[in-house]
């Protein structure tokens, strides 16, 4: 790149907009455009994949990669440490200097604040930067309007943990604050949301830790859905041979109410539930910025997209990848936006050069820890088919019912983050 | 070609959208790429327990595919994945991590432990596992700089019979001590 980004950002950092006029009402130039230039939003598990690869397959591409924060927490894993499993967060932070070292991906922290799609041009809080073809993985946010009182100070009461970082911390914090005998109560959305075993292996986990550190404790869970979204027999196979009288499974029970002040949370209006540690995980949509640029379908919630390019049917010139999109068969996983990553990356450079693009191949692969020393997994290949991404029939599922491989699949996990994590940093 | 001209009707904006739903049949990349969250970026692993594709043969990937297919070779998961592929996609994706060159690892090893495993390597399993187990005979796989912890759990299987040894394998192996074949992996890992 013949722009020298560090200094350019610094101007820009110090209130001088590209043509040189201080910055005052409208956002000036970050970054000028070269002749080919995609941006790519959110530097989680899909779009640091989407910058490399695109990056790894076509240098003549310039690749910005921008993001709100100068690391990023992953999800998987997350439970283990609230469940005390693993001592910290670091191994599973990543930060970006490698990407801009290995592959040249010029990354900038800045918030984003606008997308316009007709102009083709991103506004950030450091100034705009315009594209050819964007990248969007934005993850979720919250359906706060279907849960009433969960606002932002609530959220510091009765934590979600449902985007890895501080909110995982203070998780951790209360369950171990808890005094023994006190009860955690876990609120489980309507799918589809993030993570589909997720919750269940957090149960796990908040298990695991309160049968070895507050016996005379429960964790209520208040499951919306009529029973375990993913991995159920497993689930329920290990919750009977490790935590029976520690989880209070109780399905169908959709809360929509909060009351933080009470440390209490409500049932439809009907039934109302007391915890010394709440843990509300709301009903999720496509994270807001998506939202925002129109970008969402007719449920007003995820973003509808081309199987094989993952370009948004909404919006011409902007991929959605990972949580946000809806990618038929693939679940909200973060396997899964590593793979849409790819297939999305090698269509954009296709696409970006006027070549043909390539169909689809994708794979989902997701543990989920049962104990400290036992994990289960849910498996699938996926393809296109009469234009709907499917899973290949007879192939995939889950781990053997009788947990004989769950002492190995701990162990791939393991590896499964190593590897997963180094592809997104390095 | 047609695909010549459809790419300049992309490039032109000619192309219907219609058209353009027509894609490529997945490419060795869009089938290989896929596997990379576990194995790594081109199949160069950075996870213990997870062996590296880069640099096997075509051979031995069609091998082990099949083997896992089929359930011969015993997997936690391997064999969920590779009954989504069929035998066309699998000597593709196998022929894309022969082109990817070998990834070295930088490993705790016992030196003397890569000693003795050098001279026993030589001696004992250079016929197959040739340059130092930095290539393989026909479907031999590649063992040079794989994991340690990889390496172990596959020993393991072998010699719990779960996982079925060649009979050439099996007729060096026998007389080994278990000191001499902790010694051999210990040099396959060692090697880069």
């Amino acid at each position: 790149m013949t722009l020298d980004r560090r200094s350019f950002l610094k101007l820009a950092g110090a209130g001088v907009g590209a043509a040189g006029l201080p910055m005052i009402g409208r956002a000036a130039e970050l970054m000028p455009k070269g002749a080919k230039r995609v941006v790519v939003i959110g530097g989680g598990y899909g779009g640091t994949i989407a910058a490399k690869y695109i990056r790894m397959m076509d240098k003549s591409i310039e690749v910005v990669l921008i993001e709100r924060n100068d690391h990023f927490v992953s999800c998987p894993f997350s439970n283990l440490y609230i469940g005390g499993v693993i001592k910290d967060l670091n191994p599973l932070t990543i930060k970006y200097d490698k990407l801009a070292a290995n592959h040249g991906v010029t990354v900038v922290q800045a918030e984003v604040t606008g997308i316009d799609p007709a102009g083709k041009v991103v506004t950030t809080s450091k100034g705009t930067v315009s594209y050819d073809r964007l990248v969007l993985s934005p993850g979720i946010d919250f359906r706060l309007e279907e849960m009433k009182g969960y606002d932002a100070a609530a959220m510091e009461i009765m934590p979600h943990a449902w985007k890895a970082g501080p909110q995982t911390v203070l998780l951790r914090k209360q369950l171990e604050a808890m005094k023994d005998g006190g009860n955690m109560v876990m609120t489980v959305p309507l799918a589809p949301y993030r993570c589909p075993p997720g919750p269940y292996e957090r149960a796990s986990m908040v298990a695991h830790y309160l049968k070895k550190n507050k016996p005379k404790s429960k964790l209520i869970v208040l499951d919306a859905n009529p029973d375990i979204t993913s991995k159920g027999g497993l689930f329920k196979k290990g919750w009977k041979d490790n935590y029976e009288g520690i989880i209070d499974y109780r399905p169908a029970k959709k809360v929509t109410e909060v009351e933080p002040g009470k440390m209490t949370v409500l049932i439809e209006g009907l039934e109302d539930v007391k915890g010394d540690v709440i843990n509300v995980i709301p009903p999720q949509r496509a994270g807001q910025i998506a939202v925002a640029a129109g970008l969402v379908g007719d449920d007003k919630n995820w973003c509808p997209v081309n199987p094989t390019t993952f370009e948004s049917t909404k919006q011409a010139g902007i991929h959605v990848i990972g949580d946000a999109c809806v990618a038929g068969a693939m679940p909200k996983s973060g396997y899964s936006a590593n793979s849409e990553a790819k297939i999305c990356a090698m269509n954009v450079v296709a696409l970006m050069n006027g070549k043909e693009t390539t169909e689809m191949s994708g794979i989902n692969t997701c543990y989920s820890y049962i104990t400290d020393k036992e994990a289960v997994s849910v498996a699938a290949v996926y393809a296109v088919k009469e234009g709907k991404i499917i899973a290949v029939p007879n192939s995939g599922g889950v781990s053997p019912a009788d947990f004989s491989a769950a002492k190995t699949e701990a162990i791939y996990a393991q590896s499964w983050l190593k590897n997963i994590l180094t592809e997104m940093s390095t | 070609m047609t695909m010549k001209w459809k790419g300049w009707a992309l490039a032109t904006g000619v192309l219907t959208i219609s058209a353009m739903a027509q894609a490529a049949p997945p490419s060795a990349a869009m089938l290989s790429n896929a596997c990379a969250g576990c194995h790594g970026t081109n199949g160069g692993s950075a996870g213990p327990s997870m062996p590296s594709l880069a640099s096997q043969s075509k051979e031995a990937i069609v091998e082990a595919m099949k083997k896992f297919k089929n359930g011969e070779r015993p997997s936690s998961i391997m064999g969920r994945i590779a009954k989504g592929y069929s035998d066309a996609d699998i000597a593709t994706m196998g022929e894309f991590f022969s082109k990817q060159k070998l990834h070295a690892t930088n490993q705790t090893v016992d030196a003397a432990k890569v000693k003795k495993g050098a001279g026993l390597q030589e001696s004992n399993c250079g016929r197959c596992h040739i340059e130092d187990g930095r290539e393989g005979k026909d479907d031999t796989p590649v063992m040079a700089s794989q994991w340690l912890p990889y390496l172990h759990m596959q020993m393991e299987l072998y010699q719990s019979g779960k996982r079925k040894m060649p009979e050439k394998m099996a007729e060096k192996v026998k007389p080994l001590s278990n000191d001499d074949i902790e010694a051999l992996l210990h040099f396959y890992a060692s090697v880069k």
